[in-house]
Parts: structure tokens; sequence; C-alpha cells
């Protein structure tokens, strides 16, 4: 086996892991925050996708603006979907939550279907991150650097906020006890929202960045959801650093099951996730209890 | 005037054999027996949300299983259909115990993400492995005969064999539910805590619900594998595991003739509005989101409430 080809699915593997840190991350926040596991956040990836994709060809507007606008897009969506369907389901058990977001997923994904199809649609490379690095060993692409690169940095941000930041105190305390925290003069159900909303903007930013990657097509976050469940799993629920670390390791395992283990490639995530739910049964990759 | 509980399950089992009875003059035979397949799936999916409060989001995995493996099993090694629909049942069965016994490791939304996950693997596996067609599925899967005398391409034929299969696995989880076991299951999904105090296994009693319920979806997968003549994808896909929670969420969770009556209004939804295309997802994704919103007890659990008793 080359080198060449060992480094290239690593390489591979780091994105898909990309995007699954992200999408576990937006996951995992919205799971603490809200305890709703988020099914709808595969069809909230494909809309961002779409949109990025949208922005373009009915507006000219080129990928480097429509990333914050994808954000804000998705993020607006978010709110949009917690104000109207979300906020119901905080009085009720939780699994009507995972009820409801897959019934908002199969909605969003027909509609996108009715008017596009299921075959991909084209989002070429921006001009600037177009092209490859020569490494002597291999072709590098830049856009895929780009990628990796930025979702590293996303996800820091993302961490830090959460962790060392005032607002990230906030979330935290209405996460740990909403009703003491309301008592403090938290504003609970509007960090309950902007949580949502940041997650959606989240995934929605992840499908901008699979634009030009992966085709972009009504169903192209009905696999990746499951995925980053599973990630999540393995992250630790509701544990943000887990999930970051777990996206990324996984995408980097994954790529290089595809080296050694192809046939099996698309499973190895799952089979970790059990392995740790056997090895560690009740404790996240922390030790925290669950 | 209230009546025992009882004297009102035999009504409605009368009324349910009257239906399977009449309606073959009036509708497609074939739609009622893919009814009543996904209908005994529905059951076998309601008894461990319903009747255990466990919220598996992968059993199409048990329902696929049973599809393929009763498909190959008529197919290629030479079964007949009974002995098919066994086969797949032994083998569904087989994975609920290895998936129960992973799963139930976790609860709650856990317990849901990652039934998810798991059945995802099954599919993977369907998917790849070389018996199973890849994207084709399995075609032609032939019906065979029953018993070596009775020959299951004629419709009428099958149909009162799988009436029967029907009747009687309502009968079964009638009685399951109503059996000490289904007493102290119930038990535990209302209090795990007392149940464990009193001196109950309370694990083990999870998890033989689990085997159960994956065993029932395996028929209801091989069943319909026999009667369609294929087994696809589609069987196995994530979608039909949302499909069986709508189809008990409809009809209403925890009853005794929710899943029938849901499994029933969601086929038809599909056959009908099949000529709808996409549309028939978004159809399906505002059933869902208006039955979590507005509608929880379903249609049978709402009709039980206002008349006070347990359908």
């Amino acid at each position: 086996m080359s080198f060449q080809l060992l480094a290239g699915q690593l390489v591979l593997g780091l994105i898909n892991g990309s995007f699954y840190a992200l999408l576990s991350l937006g996951l995992a926040i919205i799971f603490g925050i809200l305890n709703i596991a988020n099914f709808a956040h595969g069809a909230q990836y494909m809309f961002g996708a779409m949109l990025a994709w949208g922005l373009l060809e009915y507006a000219g507007i080129g990928y480097w603006y429509a990333l914050p606008l994808v954000f804000l897009g998705a993020g607006l969506l978010g709110l949009l979907t917690e104000a109207i369907f979300i906020r119901r389901m905080y009085h009720v058990d939780p699994l009507y939550g995972i009820l409801l977001t897959f019934g908002i997923t199969l909605m969003m994904q027909g509609v996108f279907r009715n008017y596009y199809g299921v075959s991909g649609l084209p989002y070429s490379v921006p001009a600037s991150l177009s092209g490859s690095w020569n490494l002597g060993v291999m072709y590098l692409p830049i856009y895929r650097v780009w990628v990796i690169v930025a979702a590293v940095v996303i996800c820091f941000l993302t961490w830090y906020t959460i962790e060392k930041t005032r607002i990230g105190a906030n979330l935290r305390a209405a996460t740990e006890n909403p009703t003491l925290a309301e008592a403090f003069g938290l504003n609970v159900p509007l960090l309950k929202a902007a949580a949502y909303a940041g997650g959606v903007g989240l995934a929605g930013l992840a499908g901008a960045f699979a634009a030009p990657v992966y085709s972009v097509n009504p169903m192209m976050g009905s696999e990746i959801v499951i995925v980053a469940f599973a990630v999540v799993v393995i992250g630790g629920m509701g544990s943000i650093k887990g999930a970051i670390i777990a996206g990324f390791s996984m995408g980097a395992l994954e790529g290089l099951a595809k080296v050694f283990w192809p046939e099996f490639s698309a499973m190895v995530i799952y089979i970790v996730m059990v392995a740790v739910i056997l090895y560690r049964p009740g404790v996240d990759i922390f030790g925290r209890k669950v | 005037m209230t009546y025992p509980a009882g004297r009102i399950h035999a009504v409605l089992f009368v009324i349910l054999c009257g239906l399977v009875l009449l309606l073959p003059f009036v509708v497609y035979k074939i739609l009622l027996m893919k009814i009543m397949c996904f209908a005994i799936f529905a059951m076998a999916f309601n008894l461990l949300l319903g009747f255990g409060g466990l919220m598996s989001f992968g059993h199409a995995a048990f329902f696929g299983l049973g599809s393929y493996m009763a498909a190959h099993g008529a197919k290629e090694l030479g079964f007949s259909a009974i002995e098919s629909v066994v086969f797949a049942m032994v083998l569904s069965g087989l994975l609920g115990l290895i998936f129960g016994w992973i799963a139930l490791k976790r609860q709650g939304i856990y317990f849901a993400m990652i039934s998810l996950a798991l059945a995802q693997l099954v599919f993977y596996a369907i998917w790849r492995a070389d018996f199973a067609g890849g994207e084709n599925g399995i075609q032609a899967v032939p019906r065979g005969m029953f018993l070596g005398m009775v020959d299951l391409s004629n419709d009428w034929n099958i149909y009162v064999l799988f009436t029967l299969i029907f009747l009687g696995c309502t009968l079964l989880v009638y009685r399951i539910v109503h059996s000490p076991f289904g007493q102290i299951v119930k038990g535990i999904r209302d209090n795990e805590a007392r149940a464990i105090s009193i001196g109950y296994d309370t694990a083990r009693f999870k998890l033989i619900l689990f085997v159960l319920s994956a065993t029932l979806s395996g028929l209801g997968g091989g069943l319909k594998a026999i009667v369609l003549q294929f087994a696809t994808l589609t069987d196995v896909h994530w979608v039909t595991s949302g499909e069986v929670v709508l189809m008990v969420l409809v009809g209403g969770i925890g009853t005794l003739a929710g899943p029938i009556v849901g499994a029933a209004i969601m086929v038809v939804v599909h056959d009908y509005l099949a000529w709808l295309g996409p549309w028939v997802m978004v159809v399906q994704g505002s059933i869902f989101i208006l039955t979590v919103l507005l509608f929880r007890q379903g249609i049978i659990g709402t009709i039980g409430r206002k008349l006070g008793i347990s359908l």
C-alpha cells in the first residue's frame, strides 16, 4: 500500500470529520440545552447547501458572501422552527422531540425534492480556493485544506464561547438548573431559542462548506445526521468537546478504514459506537456519568 | 354503565374478524395483506414503545432483515413460505437479542439514537451483502405452496393464510399484554425503581420484550416479502423505522387497536397518494408534526379516553 493512498484517504477522512464535528457540535449544543435530539439537523444541513446554491443561481451571490448569509439564513430558520414547533416540546417527554423533528425532516426533504429532484446540483469551488498544492508525494486540493481549517476554527470558537464567555456561562447555567437560572433573572426561553438557532446555523454553515465537495441534493443530509448521532453518542451526549474530538477522529478513522477495510468503511463509526457503549456503559469518553 | 374491558376487546376482535372477512370483496386483496404485514410490524413496535416505554428508532432493521431473509429463503434456499417466514423470525429475533443487549445499556433518548445507529449498520450490511442484490433487492420471490397442497400464488389462498396469521398475532399480542409478564413490563415502564425494589430483574424483562418485538417485526417483514414477492432496501431504511413510529403514533401509543388502525391509514395514504410523488413525504411529515403537537394520544387513544375505556 502506498503512502499516497493512505495520506489521500486521511485527508478525505478529515474533510468528512470536519462535517461530522460541525454537525455533532450543533447536535450536542441543542441536546445539552434543549434536551431535544434534533433529527432535523440533516435537513438543516441540506438547507444550508441548497441556500448557498440558490444564492449563486438566482442572485449571483458568490461563495464568500454566501457563507455568512447561509449562517444567518439557517439561524433564522432555526429561530422560526423553535418558535413554531420546538418550543412546544419542552414540557413533554423528550421522545416526542425526536418525532417532531423527524416530521420536520420529511417535510423539508419532500418540499426540496419536489422542486429540485434527487440528482445533484453543481456548485463549483470558488476561484480563490481552486487548484491544489503539490507536496511532492501527493496533490493537496486547497479547498479541502480550507474546509478542515475553517471547521477547526469554528469548533474552537464555539467551544470557547460556551466554556469561557459570559453568554456561555449563562447557557450552561440554564442547562444545569433552568429554574434557578430563571430566578437569577436569566431569560431561559431566549437562551434556548438562541441555542437552537446557533446549532441550526452551524448545520447550515456545514452545508455551505459541503456544497462544492459533495453534490447538493435534497437527500444529502439524511445519512450524515445518523452518523452525527453516533458521533454524539461516542463523544458523550451533550459534551461539546467530546463531539468535536469524536467528529474529527471518526472522520479520520473512516478514511483509514477505506484503505484497510473498504467494504466496511461505512460501518466503522457505528462499530466504534457499539464498542464505546459496551466498554463504558453509563459514562462518556471523559468518564462522566450519562 | 361501564363494560368490563375484556368484553369490549372481544367485541373489537369480532369486528376485526368481520372486516377481514368482508373487505376482500370490496378492496384489493394485496393492499389488505400489505396492511396486515405493517399492522403486525406496528403491533410489535407498540409492544415495545406502548407497553415497555422503550422508543426504538431503528425497528426497520428487524422488519428489513425479516423481509430479506424470507425472500432469500423462499428464492434460494428452497424453503416453503411458512419455513421462510419462520427463518426470518428466528434471525430477526437473534438480531433483536444482540441489539437489545447493546441498546438497553442506555436509556430514553440515548436508546432511541443508538437503535437508529445500529439499524444503519444493518442497512449497510444488507446493501453490501452479495445475496441481497444491492440496489435491486431480491425480486421475483416465489410464494410457493402451503403444506405442499395449497397454491399460494392464488390471491385468495394466500389471503386466508395471512388473515389467520394476522388474527393469531393480534391474539398473541393481547395475551402478552394481559399476562403477568405484560403486567411486570408495564410496571417497569411506569416506575422502574419500584420494580427493581420489588425484586424484578428489569433488564432481563426489557430484553425479553425487545426480542419479542424484534421477532414479530421479522414476521411482518417476512410476510411482506412473500406477498409482494420482493425485498428492497426501503424495508431496512430509516424511513421505514420512522413509518412504523408514525403508524403507532397516529393510531395511539399503548392501545391494542391503535397500531392496526394506524397501519391501515398509513398504508392507504402511501398507496392512494403515490401520484403525489415527493409530496407524500410532506403529507407524512405534516401528519407527524400535527399528531405530536395536537394529538399525542392518537385516534384510538383519544376515542378510548372520551369513552373512558382502554381500547
